[in-house]
């Protein structure tokens, strides 16, 4: 409770920045309304019609709230909860190619990891490359992955997976790496007078030891493989997805459409990435390590 | 050398090449350990003798010279398991109760299940630490995870238990209580015991040999046979004889501490 406070403040001010801003942006189009209709605009006019507009340049936080409950909680009360209209949906399909990127990047990037900690060629060879392909814009390859695979018969989900993937390895790999390092000289000193085995030394010391790091990777990584799967969908003309979505509204003029579908990516990047956390919690509670 | 012998030395050395040129850790070094012996080696820091214990460990490899652990090398003496090594840290797994970590090396050693938890309740009495086998290590203090790090190291059969400043984290308090301790169990288990400290009176309540050691390069200066009895009270630091045996020590690293100047 005692956070509360400063949490209500700075949502407060946030709020009060917005409709500002609102008012800002969006008089311009107001003004030349009321001046083409040879009308005279009061202020408390202006404003109102400021935070009321269709396509305003920035909505006001009450029409994209408005907008979000329309095609969500409403068509879930008229029981179209999951049609192509709600935002459900389009969250649900960006959600199964940022998990399946997630999965492939978690997966690919402990692979790597073990490679370069156990492979001293790898440990010299592997990493630059690592960092190399982080320096690539996404938005530049995103579209060659998606004509690539397209045209060796991959299309649907595993094109937009590949991206995720390809922006979610990267953390799991610098956070793996440190992790599977972590373990120190006296710990590994120790394995030896038992004459452990790699593999032994690797699952009772070296895994367990980088549990931390590997937390704090899927977080970064979670992340961005959720703006790998929007990228994704954006140079793929899809229909689906919050991407569709960002890419149909700037179409259309829809801002409104737009910042609903931004807040519901960053509501769904703050529930997956809470839920990481939350994992986190309970594992290293049960670990003895937090 | 005697058919007792466990760990023989012979001329061993040691030469670590750094940047600075080459650090002689150790030179010429010979000693032989009987069966049964408690052999404290003492000694200024970089005097050799955590490095000479890691040698009979196989943790690190001489240039120069000849050792032997059980007859053969200290190498080939690791991977059959002949001896339990206990660091100044007691390096417990976190994630691990103190029943689980000291099964850990019955684990990787292949024991199986039955002889495991017998194993774990047997050492844990041992080092008078029953009832804590589903404890977490942070709930234990200091000397207790210490004394559960000694029951790590005794749970397998090895005759030798190799201690590198095992207590020199522990206050006075706890380390005279440790050290009681210590001899009771050596007492019991008639295990080879190797034992590096930097404490006099450790050394001299401990031992049945102390060996002197001096740096650069790292060399043995002295070894005083301790006329000590085996059955030693905390109460015997206070006798002539001990302190007679401390004064030797004494003037032994003082003489190899002379020679450097």
């Amino acid at each position: 409770m005692r956070n509360l406070l400063p949490v209500l403040t700075i949502v407060a001010a946030i709020f009060a920045l917005w409709y500002g801003s609102a008012v800002a942006l969006n008089a311009q189009w107001a003004r030349d309304q009321a001046a083409r209709a040879g009308q005279d605009l009061t202020i408390s006019a202006l404003v109102a019609d400021t935070w009321s507009q269709d396509k305003p340049k920035l909505p006001a936080p009450h029409q994209v709230a408005a907008e979000i409950w329309k095609t969500t909680g409403e068509m879930v009360l008229e029981g179209r909860g999951f049609s192509k209209r709600s935002l459900f949906y389009h969250s649900w399909i960006t959600f199964s190619a940022t998990a399946l990127g997630f999965l492939l990047g978690t997966g690919l990037g402990i692979a790597l990891a073990i490679g370069i900690v156990y492979n001293r060629t790898m440990d010299m060879s592997v990493m630059p490359w690592v960092i190399a392909s982080q320096t690539i814009p996404i938005l530049a390859i995103a579209p060659m992955i998606i004509v690539v695979l397209n045209a060796v018969g991959i299309s649907g989900l595993l094109p937009k997976a590949m991206i995720s993937m390809y922006l979610s390895f990267f953390p799991v790999v610098v956070g793996m790496v440190k992790g599977l390092r972590s373990p120190g000289a006296m710990q590994l000193d120790q394995m030896r007078t038992w004459n452990a085995s790699a593999s032994q030394t690797f699952w009772r010391l070296r895994l367990p030891s980088s549990m931390p790091y590997l937390f704090t990777s899927l977080k970064v990584g979670m992340a961005a493989s959720l703006v790998g799967a929007i990228v994704g969908e954006l140079p793929t003309g899809a229909v689906a997805g919050l991407g569709a979505r960002l890419l149909a509204g700037s179409y259309y003029g829809q801002t409104i459409q737009i910042w609903s579908a931004l807040i519901m990516a960053a509501t769904l990047a703050a529930v997956l990435v809470g839920l990481i956390g939350l994992i986190q919690r309970i594992t290293l509670k049960r670990m003895g390590m937090a | 050398m005697t058919t007792n012998t466990v760990i023989s030395a012979r001329d061993l050395s040691l030469t670590f090449q750094t940047n600075d040129g080459p650090v002689h850790a150790l030179k010429d070094v010979s000693l032989d350990v009987e069966k049964g012996d408690f052999v404290s080696f003492i000694g200024p820091s970089g005097c050799g003798k955590t490095t000479f214990l890691r040698c009979m460990a196989d943790l690190e490899h001489p240039t120069g010279g000849t050792m032997t652990v059980n007859g053969i090398s200290p190498e080939e003496a690791r991977k059959s398991r002949a001896y339990g090594y206990v660091f100044q840290a007691a390096g417990l797994y976190p994630w691990r109760t103190i029943g689980g970590n000291i099964r850990l090396p019955l684990e990787i050693m292949g024991y199986a299940h039955d002889d495991q938890d017998a194993r774990v309740k047997r050492v844990l009495e041992l080092v008078d630490l029953a009832g804590f086998e589903r404890k977490y290590p942070w709930q234990l203090s200091g000397g207790m995870q210490q004394r559960a790090s000694i029951a790590r190291a005794l749970a397998f059969d090895a005759d030798i238990l190799l201690m590198d400043e095992p207590f020199g984290a522990l206050d006075e308090i706890v380390r005279d209580h440790l050290n009681e301790q210590l001899l009771q169990l050596w007492e019991r288990t008639n295990k080879t015991i190797c034992f590096v400290t930097h404490s006099i009176p450790e050394a001299v309540y401990l031992s049945t040999r102390i060996v002197v050691m001096s740096p650069r390069p790292g060399r043995i200066t002295d070894v005083i046979e301790s006329t000590l009895p085996r059955e030693r009270p905390l109460g015997i630091r206070e006798t002539p004889e001990f302190l007679e045996i401390a004064h030797r020590v004494r003037e032994g690293l003082r003489a190899g501490h002379g020679d450097e100047v």
